[in-house]
């Protein structure tokens, strides 16, 4: 037995073929739909991605690439042209052209309760002078249409025409033209997918994929251990030490688009937080370094921006705050505050990673600065809607964002529904200086000024303490060897992005 | 007896009634919906637009009196996190969770009720020791802690199960289960040892006592006085005394091991819809915990019945519903 066991190990070893086997991955939260235009959430998108494509895809920096368009450009300031790629097809063999990509753009807005309508909602024009050039309207300058239209996925017009969500899950309307075509569904359980041969990208390695749905952390890590699964993603801190000592593993990091930070309210006069030295005291007063290092266990890289370092809008020359418990003190005594205050530091406990813990570490370090904390912790569901009414006074949250300058729309940017503007500006900060320029980079079509632009409003939001930042979260895979897996900052695990060393 | 059963079915209909609004008004107290289900990029008009779509803008009595109104026709409403029926969501998860939960049962009635016994009648020897304080330990180390120890020893370190999920399913009469197949037994063994630990270890307690209050009573000296052999004293007349606690009992935790297998179901990753209802109340997906706790109900209502029916046929002296 044990001979044979051997020489089925020798053989598998020894056919590079083992590039062709199938590959178990466990996943860390629940698929809860296989629609593409219904949740947008990220198990459901990750999913998305193998078996669908969008116009415009996004590299493992999160940055912009093509995708089913080779190019576009704005024709004006309210027209975006799309050149679509040439000779793509469907799982089912038919053409991709830009009637699918128009379809679906509307259905988008057409599935009940979907969450995809607010990429698209600002279509206001859709024409195709010729089966791969799609042209879009926008009512005013809109700079993000590329942006938006990467969460879009394009499916088959003649699969998905009357599709309902029920079509999906049970694969009827899953066709798409991605790397791998849906096989099965099972709700809680798994996803499993098949090579699609004639990928336009080129075939991906593995001829089945199995997605494992395991939300305990110790349970996925055991399935890692035992051979039951070859890749895990969300790898928890703690467990970072063993995986490495574990010759059979191996582990690939890279910083996420999630920044964590503090809101500091700002709505209620009189209170100590409408003085920008109180608001600098507290951010001098924690160390970032010792939570990354020693609490994340390194998988936390300190922030000094509402993006993490690769995304767009990225202002490279703000510093992290260094930790400076002398100099906050000092600048509570210039405020007026020589023997500190007692706030409430809020925050979830089951949302960020170690979000509770940090909470707690935060909390030391501002006594040691004179101001004395008190933590209350909350469950999510409970905790947002208690953020959103506007119940507390130093709250965390986690943020990702494809871009700088939709971050501080939604964080710090002055309220205002007309506009989309500040839909989570939980602190009640307002500065027209930051408002305006977030409004022309908005507008601005030129990637590069927007950029520039987008830089500039994230400059001054972060000189005036608008929020204190605290850190970017360190995402973590680890694999059995010798499969390695090319890291993403947008978090998603690609199976075609898995290779046997 | 007939009486008896309608007046149940009425009594659980006014229950069912009762749960739903507490827990409207519960999920309304801990948090609004759409704060997590919406898209972090979306701004005001999109969550206002969300909010109404799912009629959540309305006063709660209203919410609820739509939602009244819609039961009676048994719509639930639809999954706000996954935008299909609620009941449906539930039902599909169901055989997943009664296979497991009867699996438990059936691990544990069929060791604990040996192994009480053999206790209960020898309580002094070495086994009869041992099994009290296995027992003992059994059910007071955490399920969540036993679960994962399972799976180091038999998955990690052993080698010999798999660490977790559902195996493949065969289908019977359109139910999908995973018991008629090797692997699918396989993936099942470790989950419903875990399930059943507490049980067994609560059912042989419970023998253990029964049988030995049993052995003292006096139609047990009379069985014997009468030359009946040992196996048939244990095994007819003191096991027929035992089992009528242990029924109930074993009712009951039915009941609870098919509502709140969750901590199995989450280390497991077993598709079960324990799951379920901890990932909705997660995202307050309302229709779907009020269908949940109505089956759940239902479900309650249905195993108490059955018990007491079985409990009259095994011991006579209980009429069901007897007017006094």
């Amino acid at each position: 037995m044990n001979v044979f066991r051997a020489l089925l190990a020798g053989t598998l070893l020894c056919i590079p073929s083992a590039q062709g086997a199938e590959l178990r991955i466990g996943l860390a939260a629940d698929v809860t739909s296989m629609d593409p235009h219904f949740l947008n959430f990220a198990p459901n998108v990750n999913i998305g991605w193998h078996v669908f494509d969008a116009l415009t895809h996004v590299d493992e920096d999160a940055r912009l690439i093509p995708g089913l368009a080779v190019s576009w450009r704005a024709l004006d300031a309210t027209t975006w042209e799309f050149k679509l790629r040439r000779g793509v097809r469907f799982h089912d063999g038919s053409e991709l052209t830009a009637e699918d990509v128009v379809f679906s753009i509307e259905r988008t807005l057409e599935v009940p309760n979907g969450q995809f309508r607010i990429f698209t909602r600002r279509i206001v024009g859709k024409e195709s002078p010729d089966p791969y050039t799609l042209r879009l309207k926008t009512a005013t300058p809109y700079a993000m249409v590329p942006y938006d239209l990467n969460s879009v996925f394009v499916v088959s017009k003649r699969a998905a025409a009357r599709a309902r969500p029920e079509d999906f899950d049970s694969g009827k309307a899953m066709i798409g033209t991605g790397p791998f075509r849906f096989l099965r569904f099972s709700r809680g359980d798994r996803v499993e997918l098949a090579k699609n041969e004639r990928y336009w990208g080129g075939a991906p390695p593995w001829d089945k994929v199995t997605f494992r749905i395991v939300p305990t952390d110790p349970a996925r890590l055991a399935g890692l251990l035992s051979g039951d699964l070859d890749l895990i993603e969300q790898v928890p801190t703690a467990d970072l030490q063993r995986i490495r000592r574990d010759a059979r593993l191996a582990t690939a990091q890279k910083v996420s688009w999630r920044t964590i930070f503090f809101h500091l309210d700002q709505r209620r006069d009189g209170g100590p937080f409408h003085d920008l030295r109180v608001r600098r005291a507290l951010s001098k007063a924690i160390d970032r370094q010792a939570i990354a290092e020693r609490l994340m266990d390194g998988a936390a890289i300190p922030a000094s921006n509402l993006v993490s370092p690769p995304v767009f809008g990225y202002a490279p020359d703000l510093k992290p705050e260094a930790f400076d418990p002398e100099g906050a003190r000092r600048l509570l005594a210039e405020a007026g505050y020589p023997d500190g205050f007692a706030m409430t530091l809020s925050a979830p406990n089951n949302r960020y990673v170690n979000d509770e813990q940090i909470a707690q570490a935060v909390a030391q370090m501002l006594a040691r600065a004179g101001i004395r904390v008190r933590v209350e912790t909350f469950p999510l569901n409970v905790y947002l809607t208690k953020g959103a009414k506007g119940e507390f006074a130093f709250a965390m949250l986690g943020w990702g964002s494809f871009s700088g300058d939709l971050a501080l729309r939604a964080l710090v940017a002055t309220p205002d529904p007309s506009k989309g503007f500040g839909a989570f500006n939980w602190s009640g900060y307002s500065s027209a200086r930051v408002d305006e320029l977030l409004e022309r980079a908005f507008a601005s079509v030129d990637d590069k000024r927007r950029e520039e632009i987008a830089r500039e409003a994230m400059r001054a939001a972060m000189r005036d303490y608008a929020v204190i930042p605290l850190h970017h979260q360190v995402t973590t895979w680890a694999t059995r060897k010798p499969l390695a897996y090319a890291p993403r900052t947008d978090e998603f695990t690609f199976a075609h992005h898995v290779r046997a060393k | 007896m007939l009486a008896y059963v309608a007046r149940r079915i009425v009594q659980s209909l006014a229950v069912l009634a009762i749960m739903s609004l507490l827990v409207f008004a519960g999920v309304y107290a801990i948090g609004n919906p759409i704060d997590i289900l919406v898209n972090p990029q979306s701004d005001q008009s999109e969550i206002a637009r969300a909010t109404a779509a799912l009629g959540l803008d309305r006063p709660l009595a209203e919410q609820y009196f739509v939602f009244l109104a819609r039961a009676a026709t048994g719509d639930l409403g639809n999954s706000f996190a996954f935008n299909v029926p609620a009941i449906g969501l539930i039902l599909e998860r169901m055989p997943a969770t009664l296979e497991l939960a009867t699996a438990a049962m059936l691990i544990a009635l069929a060791l604990g009720i040996p192994l009480g016994l053999w206790a209960g009648i020898a309580p002094r020897s070495v086994a009869g020791r041992m099994i009290a304080a296995g027992s003992i330990l059994g059910f007071s180390l955490p399920t969540f802690w036993v679960g994962l120890m399972l799976i180091m020893v038999f998955s990690v370190w052993l080698g010999w199960l798999p660490t977790s999920g559902r195996g493949p399913t065969t289908s019977i009469a359109g139910i999908p289960v995973s018991f008629l197949s090797i692997e699918g037994l396989r993936h099942l063994v470790l989950p419903a040892a875990n399930l059943a630990l507490f049980n067994l270890s609560l059912i042989a307690r419970l023998t253990r006592s029964g049988a030995r209050e049993a052995m003292q009573q006096d139609y047990v000296r009379f069985a014997r006085a009468k030359g009946l052999s040992e196996r048939r004293v244990v095994g007819v007349h003191v096991l027929k005394n035992v089992l009528v606690p242990v029924a109930t009992v074993a009712g009951v935790e039915f009941g609870s091991v098919i509502a709140f297998a969750v901590v199995t179901e989450s280390i497991f990753a077993w598709p079960g819809m324990g799951k379920l209802l901890i990932d909705s109340i997660n995202v307050l997906d309302r229709p779907v915990i009020v269908g949940y706790l109505c089956i759940v109900v239902a479900l309650f209502v249905a195993i108490n019945l059955a018990v007491d029916l079985l409990v009259s046929w095994l011991d006579p002296r209980v009429r069901l519903g007897a007017e006094r």
